[in-house]
């Protein structure tokens, strides 16, 4: 059974591929079908874990073996990869059933449920690997699957750039990975998870000079793992690709950059928890990219007009609590946040699609307006996902956001309420803008001149019925699983997957500081309603005020204009200069160039001397016998 | 075993070829493609016979022929290994590749183009199976000459200044070379590898014959700074002359590093260990740079060959089991992947006649199969997990992080660089939209070009993800490779 959850959408996706031009519908119903049926078992084999504790390592078939670097393909079936399993393949599977009509236009329809089952199947290699080489695979993998369709509509210059762009910035993350798996083979002499995890207390305090600096081995090693997990999940400096890649089809934002795919980078970090737990250095690091990016990303999102720009921001942001969670120690909090969010934020992604559907493809929301009639299931959806996403008391958000904070103030060290402070305030941003979003859409007037009111429509079934899952997966998935994730059962529930060095505080909190966040979140939807619906001249006089704020944030900080200045245009040049004065000027130069003219001159010169006249030649020949003549006379 | 059996595998392209020459073709040249085809396959079938039967348990010299030629004074001794196999087993794999992509793409002179492919297949195969030190050399060299003809009268405009520079580059290093040998023979008294490996040669000796050694393989590998003759030689080889050059040519200098330049002068290697890691590191970074700029599709794969060479020769001096496993795995997975992008750049060459980057865009809207292929290719090339290229790649920057953390970051950075060059390429050859409207009248590739680059494509995903046939083949050569090394810098 945990077989055929990995390998039946490979099937799916080989099978839709290839038989795309039988039938209408094959492939669309095949990979549909093939996923759906994974999502059952893993369900299956997620709740038998919580039950009867079966979990296991399910061997493949040996990849690869030299020397002491030896890695299985296998399927590492624990809590952790149990909980990532439904989340991958629910979304998924929901995702492709959304698919079907959503993409119902598409003449490529066949190759885009492929690269969907694809993408679902390297995902759950991810997930299941019980070593880092197979856990690359499906890190680079997930990339691949993640380029091809974010570069889908191949004709778009844009969505082309996007997608090379995401593949890029990704390799700079696996870069770091690649260094962390080094260091861990060098020094572990291992690459499965459980001997390096095993050999890390060993190590913990031992040092090494690298590149000139002393540093310990262990903080080294989080890093770079992290840096890795900063490109995959989009975190600061590594986020500039995710924005970029809402250019593919709305149902691969969904999938690929909210509910699976960005939160690798958080699934890696928990999955070394035994390494992380070792280096207060790196959690810190984790800790502080993650607050950047969780308040970085939500002040950008306030101000961007494309509606699913907002949501990759928002996606972004919430990646960032993720990983705060995480760098305070509370992994088992960050895989709680990650599993509502896939709900949250899958149905606002598929929502989104839905109003664009409806607009015909139209993104931005200035354009739109008013149309809460008109798409009445829409409407109640994605009221449902901005509950959630903003934390709204007892929807699902709402559980793990909060559990979040709480767990940074309870870490009791001054990071830890810097923490909390941002964590807040990021989570009344969070509403501001999702409000912002919500009722720019669905309430005030309609803006839209280039197709009327009337023209706009609710999408068909087949794109509805997974919003319902997901829907109720963003109301109920916090309050029911509240307990096993972060509850009373947890430690019975994660085992040995998660590691703590030291127990978890459980001091009680102050209820002023359990009732902040909530009453932010439910005072933001006048305070936004007010701003956006009512008296939106007030908004509009503030952004006039501060024209530069709202540039700066309008133009994402400006990071994509420094990259580009720093790294991309100085890369072309000092490529086109080794190609044409290194290699052309230089080498080539002084190199073959440079001997066959100097034979040429040489060969040239020489042949002068041949006159063919014979005066000349006599009288070379005396020259020649004179001065012999002189040496020996005078020798 | 009495049969000459690499002998037989070694003249039987040259026999053939003598036939090919018998043969009266004039209005077509079927017969004569028939008969190269199958004398190179009967070939292929030969050298998968003696992988079949080479025993891998050991590291002994196997199916050994001698014959005394010249007074006793030169043997023509071979034997192979498991290292030297796998070698084999690619070239005689690759011919019969080119011979069908000349279908395509030679128009005229056919017949003797078929012979000259053959006697060069004839000339690489001894190369991988020469146990002496002249006999590998004649090979060595000898393989220069049909290549100098391939490049010179089937090659393209420029073909007659990129042959000679390819000569003038590769014969400075031979000559060299050629000079070292001597020199051994006057030291040891024999130039019989096996008996060379027992003999320590002098430490004031070896550094000279090394950089003796280097120079010639420097330039066939080709390093950094002596790689510019490969662009050029690329660029105007025909489609089957480049795929032998990339697939074949360039391997015989990292062999002959593992065959020759450690086993014979450990104590050399390990003192120009860092000049090695230099150069390959510059290799790395500089050329696949360079290649980001280029807007000719076949200068961009060579120039790529060069910054994957570039991890071959990191990986062979780290001396470590990862890195010399991974050169090799490197190597042959570069043989399978970029023979099958200079085949794609030639099957859009045969139809459009160009190769620059510009003529081309939005490939896929009329040719899908073909760009189906490419991609999976220039993947590969980029070294994504699950292609063979990601191994060899990854198992030489694990054995060169045990050796110095710094080369292996620098070289671990060129791998971002290489993902930037190769879909930069693919974007603008492959997506797009059309811009030349003679792309709209293009026809997606053939039976016999979907034959040759499926092939090429399976095995390249194969060997991603079961590379243990070829790493059980090598793992003991390697290991006693490593350890004689070891024994000999202890002894000293």
């Amino acid at each position: 059974m945990e077989y055929a959850i990995i390998f039946l959408p490979l099937i799916g996706s080989l099978i839709g591929y290839l038989g795309g031009s039988i039938t209408k519908y094959f492939s669309e119903i095949t990979t549909s079908f093939f996923v759906s049926l994974s999502a059952i078992l893993s369900i299956f084999v997620f709740l038998r874990g919580i039950q009867n504790d079966i979990y296991g390592n399910y061997l493949v078939f040996e990849w690869i073996s030299s020397g002491k670097f030896t890695a299985n393909w296998s399927i590492n079936i624990d809590p952790l990869s149990s909980v990532m399993l439904v989340v991958v393949t629910f979304v998924s599977a929901l995702v492709h059933i959304y698919s079907i009509g959503y993409m119902s236009h598409d003449p490529h329809k066949p190759r885009f449920m492929s690269y969907l089952s694809l993408f679902t199947f390297s995902m759950l290699v991810l997930v299941v690997s019980d070593n880092f080489l197979q856990l690359f695979f499906g890190w680079e993998g997930v990339g691949l699957c993640s380029y091809l369709l974010i570069g889908f509509w191949f004709k778009k210059e844009t969505a082309n750039n996007a997608a090379i762009k995401a593949f890029i910035v990704n390799r700079i993350g696996d870069f770091g990975l690649a260094i962390a798996i080094f260091l861990i083979f060098f020094f572990f002499g291992t690459i499965n998870f459980e001997d390096a995890f095993e050999a890390t207390s060993l190590y913990a305090e031992k040092k090494l000079v690298f590149l000139g600096l002393e540093l310990k081995l262990i903080n080294l090693i989080c890093i770079f793992l992290f840096i890795g997990a900063m490109g995959k999940s989009a975190q600061f400096l590594l986020h500039t690709w995710l924005p970029d890649a809402m250019e593919g089809p709305t149902p691969v934002s969904a999938l690929i950059h909210a509910a699976t795919m960005v939160t690798a980078g958080v699934f890696l970090v928990v999955r070394c928890s035994p390494m992380f737990e070792y280096s207060e250095i790196a959690l810190n690091f984790v800790t502080v990219i993650g607050l950047i990016t969780a308040i970085f990303a939500a002040s950008v999102a306030l101000v961007q007009n494309d509606i699913k720009k907002i949501v990759a921001y928002s996606t972004c942001s919430q990646l960032g609590y993720m990983f705060f969670a995480a760098g305070v120690g509370a992994y088992h909090v960050a895989m709680f946040h990650l599993f509502t969010h896939a709900f949250f934020k899958a149905l606002l992604f598929l929502g989104a699609g839905s109003v664009i559907h409806a607009f015909n493809d139209e993104q931005d929301i200035r354009n739109m307006g008013g149309i809460r009639k008109k798409l009445p299931y829409t409407y109640i959806f994605m009221l449902i996902g901005t509950l959630a996403l903003t934390g709204f008391p007892l929807l699902s958000g709402f559980y793990s956001k909060d559990a979040i904070i709480e767990f940074a103030y309870l870490k009791n060290s001054p990071l830890g309420n810097y923490a909390a402070t941002i964590g807040i305030l990021t989570a009344f941003l969070t509403s501001i803008y999702s409000w912002r979003l919500f009722f720019k859409v669905f309430h005030g007037t309609y803006n839209n001149k280039i197709i009327s009111i009337k023209e706009t429509h609710e999408s068909p079934l087949i794109m509805l019925i997974p919003l319902l899952f997901l829907s109720i997966g963003a109301i109920f998935s916090g309050y029911f699983f509240k307990s096993i994730f972060i509850g009373d059962h947890s430690v019975d529930f994660w085992k040995t997957s998660i590691f703590f060095l030291s127990e978890i505080k459980s001091d009680v909190i102050p209820l002023w500081f359990l009732l902040i966040t909530p009453i932010l979140v439910v005072i933001s939807v006048p305070i936004s309603f007010y701003l956006y619906v009512s008296n939106p001249k007030l908004i509009e006089d503030f952004k006039n005020t501060n024209l530069p704020l709202y540039e700066f944030l309008l133009n994402k900080w400006y990071i994509d204009e420094l990259y580009d200045k720093i790294f991309v245009r100085p890369a072309k040049k000092i490529g086109s200069f080794f190609w044409k004065k290194g290699d052309v000027g230089i080498i080539d130069k002084f190199g073959p160039d440079g001997i066959s003219k100097l034979i040429k001159i040489i060969s040239n010169k020489t042949g002068r001397l041949q006159t063919g006249f014979i005066y000349d030649y006599a009288f070379v020949m005396l020259l020649g016998l004179s001065v012999l003549l002189t040496y020996l006379i005078l020798k | 075993m009495n049969f000459p059996i690499l002998s037989t595998l070694i003249f039987l392209p040259l026999i053939s070829s003598f036939f090919i020459f018998l043969s009266k073709d004039k209005t077509n040249n079927y017969s004569s493609i028939y008969i190269s085809l199958f004398s190179s396959i009967a070939t292929f079938l030969l050298s998968l016979f003696l992988w079949y039967s080479l025993d891998v348990k050991t590291s002994e010299f196997q199916f050994v022929e001698e014959k005394s030629w010249i007074n006793n004074f030169i043997k023509f001794k071979l034997g192979i290994d498991g290292i030297s196999i796998l070698f084999i087993v690619l070239t005689t794999f690759i011919t019969p590749i080119c011979i069908v992509s000349c279908i395509n793409s030679i128009k005229t002179r056919v017949k003797e183009f078929l012979i000259a492919i053959l006697i060069l297949e004839t000339f690489m195969i001894g190369v991988f199976c020469s146990l002496d030190l002249v006999i590998f050399y004649l090979f060595f060299e000898a393989g220069l000459i049909p290549m100098f003809l391939i490049i010179g009268v089937w090659g393209g405009p420029r073909r007659v200044y990129s042959a000679f520079k390819f000569f003038l580059f590769t014969l400075l290093g031979s000559v060299l070379m050629l000079v070292a040998i001597i020199m051994i023979y006057w030291l040891t008294g024999t130039t019989d590898i096996t008996q060379i490996y027992e003999i320590t040669i002098p430490k004031e000796y070896q550094n000279i014959l090394w950089l003796a050694f280097l120079s010639s393989f420097a330039v066939k590998m080709p390093m950094w700074p002596v790689h510019t003759w490969l662009p050029d030689a690329h660029v105007e080889a025909p489609t089957a002359g480049s795929v032998i050059l990339a697939a074949i040519l360039l391997k015989m200098a990292g062999y002959g590093f593992l065959r020759f330049s450690i086993p014979m002068f450990p104590i050399a290697s390990e003192f120009f260990t860092p000049l090695i890691f230099t150069l390959s590191i510059i290799a790395i970074i500089y050329t696949s740079l360079v290649a980001l700029m280029q807007d000719d599709m076949k200068k961009l794969i060579a120039y790529s060959s060069v910054a994957h060479m570039g991890y071959v020769t990191l990986g062979i001096f780290t001396l470590t089991k990862q890195g010399i496993e991974g050169s090799i795995y490197q190597m042959i997975s570069h043989g399978l992947i970029s023979a099958a992008l200079f085949l794609c750049v030639g099957v859009v060459y045969d139809r459009l006649h160009s190769r620059m980057i510009s003529a081309y865009g939005g490939l896929v809207n009329y040719l899908p199969k073909y760009s189906f292929l490419f991609l999976v290719f220039a993947l590969a090339a980029l070294g994504l997990p699950g292609t063979s290229g990601f191994l060899g790649e990854f198992l030489v920057l694990t054995g060169t992080f045990q050796k110095s953390y710094l080369a292996a970051m620098l070289a671990t950075f060129g791998v971002i660089l290489g993902a930037a060059y190769m879909l930069w390429m693919t974007k603008r050859v492959i997506f797009g939209t059309v811009n030349n409207s003679d792309i709209k009248n293009l026809k997606d590739i053939n039976k016999s070009e979907i034959l040759m680059l499926a092939t090429l494509a399976f095995f390249v995903i194969f060997f991603g993800f079961y590379p243990l046939p070829l790493m059980e083949t090598f793992n003991v050569s390697v290991n006693s490779l490593i350890d004689n090394y070891q024994i000999a810098l202890n002894g000293n």
